[in-house]
């Protein structure tokens, strides 16, 4: 027993343990390598502290009753794209985080932050002194579109974007020059949408939410109008779903431009479009040919547009003096009769779209984090058979990093249960050792002497109250600490 | 012990405010330097007061009926076919009541209507009984794999008289996450 910060959280909710620790501390005679966890239970190590590893923790926890989890992660904070990919007016969606947190106090779970696996710790050694260890680390890259002026400057990855408008450490000193009147988004898809969204939301509106401070500022500033989105197949394609589209269409001060060729005769085919497909759809079309009279009157008041734009593959940036000009673009055609695989085929026409600024969001991939993770490069992803990754025994994989990057909160958190299960399954079925693993003081000791330093989830939950102090003086519910050495610093100070 | 200092209340552990926390470990503090026993007795209520007297969402589920013509019966139907017969009361949330009750539901945005981990298909009689879905609820529902005409979201049925004798079956897990059963391929 000692009052390392895994203890903190404990004592704190906990009397009895707090009772506990006080005895000890006077006793000191118990020193913190004698409390060693080799107590035959399984310890599991979970990487990455956003949906995907904690909904396995949560299926672990639940399904076994003395398992340990511990969950590392890279950054001082948890909750991954929870925290960092979420759009800042949407915080009913971060409501996941006090489930999150339950599992976070749980006593048999324990949160390593601000440590980099891989780099820090392989995952050689972590199978050393795990039963099992689960890859949950997400999917950090994105796509490239692979053509020419690809590289200059304004032209950036939607997901640094949003990375840089929540305040993601690694995005926070992003170029971005919304000195332009028009930007390109290269994508249909939510993410797409969420960088529409903020781009032309009222700044007042967004001085409301936890978006950065800086991204604040910035966008102040804007002298963005219009946003196209560019795709490249139609509108029975589009991969946005409804809520986001419906959001975009209601924004305040913007109007939709949606080009009636595009939705002409599309209302044939209603019938035999599965419910999604058939509401998404539908929307479109009665915005494209029956907005409401209220709809029409604000829509002409508005001072600012988003365009909708099909058929379109990028082909060249185009620039001036280094400058970005434009984006030009072939028209495709559509082949195949079943609308779900139509195939886009570029035609010997183009177009040009004048822009300034340019954003691709056409998909995100994983990483391989360290060598000894068998890595399928051209998907993107770790290859494995329900979650047990290929190969590697006592390996397994949960979320966008085996999945791939789709899907909404719910197809995460099965998947994370469906893994946490089969985790469960292996270790009844002895499949796993779960016996003489050091677990957590292994990791531990192999960290400490290597001088990382470990934050804890109760270190985290005085960055938390210190952003949501900090956000106090704004009128926002947080203003987050975008600076890993300032996390830190707030941690050293309190101490 | 004056209060009980972890009072699992609608799964939601009470949270001490930071001045409350830090006074409560500095008090601690005091006594470990004084080598006197801390006992529960010293720790006052006070110290774990909540920010607001207003009930949490998932408390009101906590309560029980308090009369017999409160209450409100139904089951529920897990994936594997196994029935859960409840107890509950009018005004009771649905998803909430199956928390109480440690039923597999999530509940990820806290009834927000900002998720869909909350599905459920409501036999079909007592379908007609419950308020039409708003478009909130019909939107997040596009996103619900094995979506049927009697699927709702958990966390929008609110119990009455009504319902009394309602089951509500949970929908099979899946590992099949496009909405439209669309198979990804390379393009």
């Amino acid at each position: 027993m000692n009052l390392s910060p895994q203890n903190w959280l404990r004592m704190q909710h906990y009397p009895h343990f707090l009772r506990k620790v006080l005895r000890q501390l006077g006793n000191k005679s118990q020193s913190r390598s004698s409390s060693t966890h080799k107590d035959g239970n399984p310890h599991i190590c979970i990487v990455g502290s956003g949906p995907a590893g904690f909904y396995t923790a949560q299926q672990l926890l639940k399904g076994h009753p003395s398992l340990r989890v511990d969950i590392f992660e890279r950054l001082p904070v948890p909750f991954g794209l929870v925290r960092y990919g979420v759009a800042p007016d949407h915080p009913e969606v971060k409501n996941v985080i006090n489930t999150f947190t339950q599992t976070a106090n749980n006593d048999r779970c324990s949160f390593l932050g601000n440590v980099q696996v891989g780099k820090d710790i392989t995952v050689t050694e972590l199978l050393k002194i795990y039963s099992a260890v689960v890859l949950a680390y997400g999917a950090a890259a994105d796509k490239l579109l692979g053509i020419p002026g690809e590289n200059l400057p304004n032209i950036l990855p939607a997901r640094t974007f949003v990375g840089w408008y929540n305040g993601l450490p690694e995005d926070k000193d992003l170029k971005v020059n919304l000195d332009t009147e028009t930007a390109v988004i290269v994508g249909h898809g939510n993410v797409a949408l969420d960088v529409a969204r903020i781009l032309l939301t009222p700044v007042d509106i967004l001085a409301k939410t936890d978006i950065s401070d800086y991204a604040l500022e910035a966008l102040r500033k804007s002298s963005l109008k219009r946003v196209v989105l560019v795709g490249r197949r139609g509108p029975l394609q589009v991969a946005f779903t409804i809520k986001e589209l419906r959001e975009m269409i209601k924004l305040p001060e913007c109007r939709p431009v949606f080009h009636k060729e595009d939705f002409k005769d599309l209302e044939k085919i209603f019938p035999d479009l599965p419910r999604p497909r058939k509401r998404l759809t539908e929307l479109m079309h009665k915005t494209c040919f029956g907005p409401t009279a209220d709809d029409v009157k604000l829509w002409n008041e508005a001072k600012k547009e988003w365009e909708l734009k099909f058929r379109l593959t990028p082909m060249e940036v185009l620039s001036s003096a280094g400058q970005l000009t434009g984006l030009r673009c072939a028209v495709n055609k559509l082949e195949g009769s079943n609308f779900e695989n139509q195939k886009a085929v570029s035609t010997d026409e183009h177009i040009d779209l004048p822009c300034g600024l340019i954003f691709r969001s056409i998909g995100y991939r994983s990483l391989q984090i360290d060598p000894a993770i068998p890595f399928d490069k051209k998907q993107g992803v770790i290859p494995n058979e329900k979650g047990r990754v290929t190969g590697v025994p006592g390996l397994y994989c949960s979320g966008w990093v085996g999945r791939g990057p789709v899907g909404v909160i719910l197809s995460t958190m099965t998947d994370g249960f469906d893994v946490g299960k089969v985790i469960l399954k292996d270790l009844a079925e002895d499949h796993i050792p779960n016996l003489g693993r050091p677990g957590f003081q292994g990791a531990m000791k192999i960290l400490e002497e290597r001088g990382v330093k470990m934050v804890s989830f109760s270190d985290w939950k005085k960055i938390d109250e210190h952003e949501v102090q900090m956000g106090e003086k704004f009128g926002k519910p947080r203003e987050k600490i975008a600076d890993v050495q300032n996390m830190i610093k707030i941690l050293t100070h309190e101490k | 012990m004056a209060a009980p200092i972890v009072t699992v209340v609608g799964k939601i552990v009470p949270m001490i405010c930071s001045h409350c926390r830090r006074r409560f470990w500095q008090q601690a503090i005091d006594f470990s330097r004084r080598s006197t026993q801390l006992t529960y007795g010293h720790i006052s209520t006070r110290y774990f007061h909540r920010k607001n007297s207003q009930l949490r969402h998932g408390e009101y589920e906590w309560k029980d009926p308090k009369s017999e013509d409160e209450v409100v019966s139904i089951v529920y139907i897990d994936k594997n076919g196994k029935r859960y017969p409840v107890k509950g009361k009018i005004g009771d949330n649905a998803m909430y009541l199956a928390h109480r009750h440690g039923i597999e539901i999530e509940g990820a945005c806290e009834a927000s209507l900002a998720c869909c981990t909350c599905h459920v298909y409501v036999q079909q009689k007592y379908h007609s009984q419950i308020p039409e879905p708003v478009e909130e609820e019909e939107d997040m529902l596009d996103m619900a794999p094995f979506l049927k005409d009697n699927s709702r979201l958990s966390c929008q049925i609110i119990l009455t008289k009504e319902l009394d004798g309602m089951e509500l079956t949970l929908p099979p897990a899946t590992r099949n996450f496009y909405v439209d059963g669309h198979v990804p391929q390379a393009h």
